[in-house]
């Protein structure tokens, strides 16, 4: 009976990870749509953005690193002299407060894990917690 | 003009990929492995500069110097001297000088003028070239605006004793708030009383700002690609054209129009005119001046547009001029003399499609006239078939320059090659 349990629950835990990556998928599907329609202009396809201009998503911190930063830039544009990996990049970034939390959330979500970045994702209600706070 | 040559060498891997668009011609291989770009039949480049910097404008001494302006320093310097090596016919750094980076130099009549972010310099030349008080130029302009967007000075100088220098706009469309969707554009835009526009200075007199200078012509967006013609005496400019009208109002323009949109205006200065930044903008397919949509424009009202210069040549949409040269030697074919030779840096608000530019194109003119269409003089600087992202070029062209014997020099912003094309086969 023991066993039988300790099969289920292994059989649950391991289908659990794999039903999360599932649900997870989508999210990265629906941030690459998010992208290509708000971002993929002045980054660019492959995320390396234009020299000079516009900054590369690419292991970067401003990406990589605190969500907060992160989504705040999303949220409110940012419009200061910024170093991204030893560069600096002339155009300003334009708030897209007009996409909604899931959106943002996608979006963010998709390019921490594309061109090669790996990093947490962002969840809706991390998006709205930040805006209310605007 | 055969696409593949350089591809072939310098893609190995994927050699066969690329051989589907042609046959190789092997004799052709080693030739192109050094010069990775293709030119014009009759035509042959080479390589002078493998690796000098960022390079951004380039001009040739009259004794045969090649001075280039750099966007970051290279061991403190932002200014390289080359000369040719006798032995291998390379050149090879002699000398570098100036604390700041930027992207105009020229030479005039003994003088070479630079440019950084905010000022322009000039340094007396020697009888034999060489650079006076490397360390203390004059300083004849400063103090213009340098906000991060567009902020590189241009500079083209005419015979009268006078500098022409672009202040570009630090703004895509002048909206209140920059590039961001539903903000409207500033009516009048305040920005144009001190840029978007080229401003003349005097070429003799130390620290000339604003009040020193006179607002030339007005309307222009950001002019990087500039030049004199003295057969008819008078400026020349590529404007770069503004960006993201699908971005901007998707509802209005599709991305694949927006790609088109709009052309990279070429126009003769004329004293005091207006050439429509940022209330219009030049339409190729309709071929007219339109009301830029954050002015109530539609894509086909004209409005005020009706009383701005048109173009004198309308380029494809986001190729991104950079350089802009007169051909006036003799080495060239006879149809070049006094034509133009204009260097596009390449694109990147062609996304979500294939990106463009990256050439070398080439207007036949007549008295300052176009007379035949623009057409391709050197390709291949991507060193790919084709590119979706502005970072996976190879080289950009960046700068022209023409040497006393008529060669056409090219400079490159990505890894600082300098490539030398001439006519003729090659020795």
């Amino acid at each position: 009976m023991i066993k039988k349990i300790f099969f289920i629950c292994t059989l649950l835990l391991g289908g659990g990870a794999a039903f999360l990556q599932t649900i997870q998928q989508p999210r990265i599907a629906a941030g690459k749509k998010v992208y290509t329609k708000n971002c993929l202009a002045c980054h660019q396809a492959n995320g390396a953005g234009v020299p000079g201009l516009n900054p590369p998503l690419i292991k970067t911190d401003w990406v990589l690193g605190e969500k907060k930063r992160l989504i705040n830039v999303v949220l409110n544009g940012l419009d200061d002299a910024i170093e991204v990996n030893g560069e600096e990049y002339e155009n300003p970034m334009p708030a897209l407060e007009y996409l909604s939390d899931q959106d943002i959330a996608d979006v963010l979500t998709y390019v921490r894990n594309a061109f090669g970045n790996k990093a947490s994702f962002i969840e809706p209600s991390e998006v709205k917690a930040i805006r209310k706070k605007k | 003009m055969n696409r593949i040559y350089g591809l072939a060498l310098l893609m190995m891997p994927i050699l066969a990929m690329a051989s589907d668009s042609g046959e190789i011609n092997k004799n052709k291989i080693k030739e192109a492995a050094e010069q990775v770009i293709q030119v014009k039949e009759g035509f042959n480049a080479t390589t002078l500069v493998a690796a000098a910097g960022r390079n951004r404008h380039i001009v040739v001494a009259p004794d045969g110097d090649l001075f280039i302006k750099l966007d970051r320093l290279r061991n403190g310097k932002g200014i390289l001297q080359m000369r040719r090596a006798e032995s291998s016919g390379k050149y090879e750094l002699v000398d570098s000088f100036g604390n700041y980076v930027g992207t105009g130099i020229a030479i005039r009549q003994g003088y070479l003028y630079a440019s950084s972010d905010d000022a322009v310099y000039r340094y007396a030349l020697d009888k034999k070239g060489n650079v006076d008080q490397k360390d203390n130029p004059q300083r004849i302009v400063q103090g213009l605006w340098s906000r991060r967007q567009h902020a590189s000075k241009s500079i083209a100088l005419d015979y009268a004793g006078n500098i022409y220098v672009n202040i570009g706009a630090p703004s895509n469309a002048c909206q209140v708030k920059d590039r961001t969707k539903d903000s409207p554009g500033m009516d009048p835009c305040p920005i144009l009383d001190s840029a978007g526009g080229i401003w003349k200075f005097r070429v003799d007199q130390s620290d000339q700002s604003y009040p020193e200078g006179k607002r030339y012509a007005t309307g222009l967006r950001n002019v990087v690609g500039l030049d004199w013609n003295e057969e008819v005496k008078a400026l020349y400019v590529m404007q770069h054209g503004r960006d993201m009208l699908s971005s901007l109002f998707p509802d209005e323009f599709s991305d694949s129009l927006s790609a088109e949109l709009p052309a990279e205006e070429m126009f003769r200065i004329e004293a005091g005119k207006d050439y429509g930044w940022p209330y219009c903008y030049y339409d190729p397919i309709q071929n007219k001046k339109v009301l830029a949509p954050e002015y109530g424009g539609d894509g086909e009202k004209v409005g005020r547009c009706a009383l701005k210069e048109h173009p004198l040549v309308a380029f494809p949409g986001h190729w991104g001029p950079n350089a802009m040269l007169f051909y006036t030697g003799n080495q060239f074919p006879e149809r070049y003399k006094n034509g133009v030779f204009v260097a596009f840096h390449g694109s990147w608000n062609r996304a979500p499609f294939r990106q463009a530019g990256y050439n070398v194109m080439f207007v036949p003119m007549k008295d300052g006239k176009p007379v035949g269409e623009y057409e391709l003089f050197a390709e291949g600087f991507t060193g790919k078939e084709y590119i979706m992202s502005t970072g996976d070029a190879l080289y950009r062209p960046c700068g022209l320059a023409q040497t006393p014997d008529g060669s056409l020099l090219v400079s490159d912003s990505r890894e600082g090659r300098v490539w030398q094309i001439r006519f003729g086969d090659k020795k």
